[in-house]
């Protein structure tokens, strides 16, 4: 029982505990909130169980809640995450896409094969037009690879399972042949920024917090033009508190997680070689040894406050993700195009009454979701600095995995772009937390598998109880 | 409102859509009942449609006056469906014409249709389960912000107002509709028919899944839109509410046409005698499907 009844003119409301009170008037969805909740857990055990193996400066002792672990997870997650937001809009439609993998695989080496063989010995290794080109390159093969998968599911009528598992197949075989079954490398200076592996791909702490701000900004203006829209058309108003309550844990989600990464020193190495580079001093006791410290007080390591130190900030595959997953939200709550596909997902008849071209629109989703690849292959090669024909096998059923567990429904009409990017770190999370504990990569997969199943089992249940 | 007009129709005629809204369903005086005009506001002349050599709609021929109901009646298969789909933009017929006020109209799909006024309630209702109340009302012709975003917000409260008159017990405005009740969905149904200045209703057994109170609102509803000079095709099989709410009937068996009539020129048992069995009574027009021996 709440006592102030500020908000409850409904009787009904008066008897609800206060989590439900707040759920209810914040608007949050549970599901999602669940979700938040296992991430975090899993977050805990693995730098528990870490901690208990080889104590570190995790939160609770362990090296999973540290600055770097959670840094690279961020950059691991970020070539899924751009993937899976396509993929929630293909699910959603009811359709598959079993291709983006091998897709992933061809783009790369196409794009690879173009700079290293073609443009880098036409132009000389470095030329500017050569990274522009193998990027436009890139997501232009995706956007055609993935219209002619739409072409035929839509048009052909074959179903999108067949077409895209026969793409699976034969995508994989062009990358085999174009690459040569070589592994096609180095990639292009600039281009490799796009992967987050070298320092010019690192934003720094002054950028990323300036970019902190501005997401805290856009935050509290989004939820007061919402409560705007509201008073103009006289809709029931959330409660001030509500509405405050949220600008904060929106505001304190981007601040932590900005904190995180700015926290994150560089790798010694990288240190060494710019200070060379740009002829800083470096101060005595700074040496290149393991781990992430590099400052040294007569043998004994030190914490870095007094040393050479700089911090990595967001890396820009991680901003890349993160601006997927704002355009598309966008586009899939704020668009016509969005609410088409959701319709069509949610009757595909009723929408062709209401005189939506469904075909047309699978094509363009299909198109939609092979840019995505095209992207996510420019980051997965560039930060391999290398592109081969097996970079995206098995990318597919990640893909997939992390749409279901961010709660997209296979039957269609059911699936949200924040859910399917949070499956996605939740998978990675599991699978870079496995790796931590050194357990062989077999039984990772035996536990992101059951995890998938497991997800999905638990969703039905929460479905089955909210009807 | 006029918004709703921006939506893209690539329509050959887009006359009616262009109209801005007006208040079809508060009209309270029927005095504005507009004349009978001889010319029909609707004529399918002759149309076919053939699914795999199988005839499902054979040479039929119907009219529909302004402000004027008329029953399509036929067993289930008898092409009553189909031929009022052909109308609706759903199916594209073999051969045959659409005349619209006289003069003949291109409908092949459901978008030229609804370019022309034409709005269709179906029997499964056609609505997209997931999305709420105003996304169902406006498939297909969103309402738009400057941006080019959608305006929810614009919907929301356009959706509130017409459902306000349609079903006042309403609140749902959030849900998706797959969560609301019977009634609830034929009305969300319904609001969309006749939110966009429809000039020609179709309606696919209306009341097959309401109750009788629900029934009974459809039936109310009806008459205020015959009031307004709308057309209304009513599909049904039961020939209670095609006697209650039809002016003129037609019925239709394999395909073809048996006869038309006054629903006051025949009583139930005669159009009960055409349904079954093809006979056509003295006070209905025959068509081509009547047994020839008893069309005279």
């Amino acid at each position: 029982m709440t006592t102030s009844g500020n908000t409850s003119q409904n009787p009904a409301m008066v008897n609800e505990g206060a989590v439900a009170r707040f759920l209810r008037a914040t608007e949050i969805d549970t599901r999602i909130l669940g979700m938040i909740a296992a991430l975090f857990l899993i977050w805990c055990a693995f730098d528990i169980y870490s901690g208990i193996l080889r104590p570190n400066t995790g939160l609770f002792g362990g090296s999973f809640l540290t600055p770097r672990n959670l840094w690279t997870l961020l950059v691991q997650t970020s070539s899924i995450a751009v993937m899976t937001t396509g993929m929630v809009l293909i699910i959603v439609m009811r359709h598959i896409d079993l291709s983006v993998g091998s897709m992933l695989s061809l783009i790369a080496v196409a794009s690879g094969v173009l700079q290293v063989y073609q443009l880098g010995p036409s132009l000389g290794v470095g030329h500017p037009v050569i990274w522009i080109l193998a990027i436009l390159t890139a997501l232009a093969l995706g956007t055609l690879i993935g219209a002619f998968n739409g072409y035929l599911t839509a048009y052909a009528q074959i179903p999108s399972f067949i077409v895209t598992l026969g793409g699976l197949i034969a995508y994989s075989g062009v990358a085999f042949l174009l690459a040569k079954g070589e592994t096609v490398a180095p990639m292009d200076k600039t281009y490799k920024i796009i992967g987050g592996g070298i320092q010019a791909s690192w934003l720094g702490p002054f950028w990323s917090w300036t970019l902190a701000l501005l997401a805290c900004a856009a935050i509290v203006f989004a939820i007061i033009n919402g409560r705007r829209q509201r008073v103009r058309f006289k809709f029931p108003l959330r409660p001030v508190w509500a509405e405050v309550t949220l600008a904060a844990i929106g505001s304190f989600t981007v601040l932590g997680a900005t904190s995180i990464v700015n926290s994150y020193p560089w790798p010694p190495k990288v240190i060494e070689q710019y200070a060379i580079a740009n002829g800083i001093v470096i101060p005595p006791g700074v040496e290149n040894r393991d781990g992430s410290a590099i400052c040294m007080v007569a043998d004994k390591i030190v914490r870095c406050t007094e040393g050479l130190i700089y911090y990595t900030g967001y890396a820009i595959p991680v901003l890349i993700a993160l601006a997927v997953g704002a355009i598309m939200t966008f586009v899939a709550s704020r668009t016509r195009f969005g609410r088409y596909i959701y319709a069509i997902g949610g009757n595909p008849e009723a929408a062709e009454l209401a005189g939506i071209n469904t075909k047309l629109m699978t094509v363009k989703v299909f198109a939609l979701m092979g840019f995505l690849v095209g992207i996510s292959a420019v980051i997965s090669s560039a930060r391999l600095d290398a592109a081969t024909n097996a970079l995206g096998s098995l990318n597919e059923l990640y893909v997939i995995a992390a749409a279901v567990i961010g709660g997209t429904s296979l039957a269609g009409g059911v699936g949200t772009i924040y859910g399917a990017i949070l499956g996605a770190l939740l998978m990675q999370s599991i699978q870079s937390g496995m790796s931590l504990l050194n357990l062989p990569a077999a039984f990772q997969n035996i536990v992101v598998g059951t995890v998938l199943v497991v997800a999905v089992f638990l969703d039905q249940i929460y479905r089955r109880r909210v009807k | 409102m006029a918004k709703a007009s921006k939506a893209k129709t690539t329509s050959p005629v887009k006359k009616a859509a262009k109209r801005p809204a007006s208040k079809i369903v508060v009209a309270e005086n029927p005095s504005t009942t507009p004349p009978a005009s001889n010319k029909p506001l609707i004529e399918m002349r002759d149309i076919s449609i053939a699914f795999g050599g199988i005839k499902a709609v054979d040479h039929a021929s119907i009219e529909l006056h302004p402000g004027e109901v008329v029953g399509v009646l036929g067993h289930n298969g008898a092409g009553k469906s189909t031929l009022i789909k052909v109308l609706s933009g759903a199916y594209k017929r073999d051969s045959g014409q659409i005349l619209i006020n006289g003069e003949e109209v291109t409908i092949n799909n459901p978008r030229d249709a609804k370019g022309l006024g034409i709005e269709t309630i179906y029997q499964t209702l056609a609505l997209a389960d997931n999305v709420d109340a105003a996304a169902n009302l406006y498939l297909g012709r969103e309402l738009r912000t400057r941006f080019g975003t959608l305006d929810d917000a614009a919907m929301e409260s356009e959706t509130r107002k017409v459902m306000h008159r349609l079903n006042p017990n309403f609140r749902r405005f959030k849900d998706p509709v797959m969560k609301l009740s019977g009634g609830q969905r034929q009305s969300v149904a319904i609001a969309r028919a006749i939110h966009f200045n429809a000039r020609i209703l179709i309606m696919d057994e209306p009341t097959a899944a309401l109750g009788p109170a629900e029934t009974a609102q459809v039936g109310e509803l009806i008459k205020q839109l015959k009031a307004d000079g709308i057309g209304i095709f009513l599909i049904s099989h039961d020939l209670h509410d095609v006697f209650d709410l039809a002016d003129r009937l037609t019925v239709m068996k394999n395909g073809k046409v048996v006869g038309s009539a006054r629903t006051s020129d025949v009583t139930q048992d005669e159009v009960l005698g055409m349904i079954i069995a093809g006979k056509c009574p003295k006070g209905a027009v025959p068509g081509p499907g009547a047994l020839r021996d008893q069309a005279a």
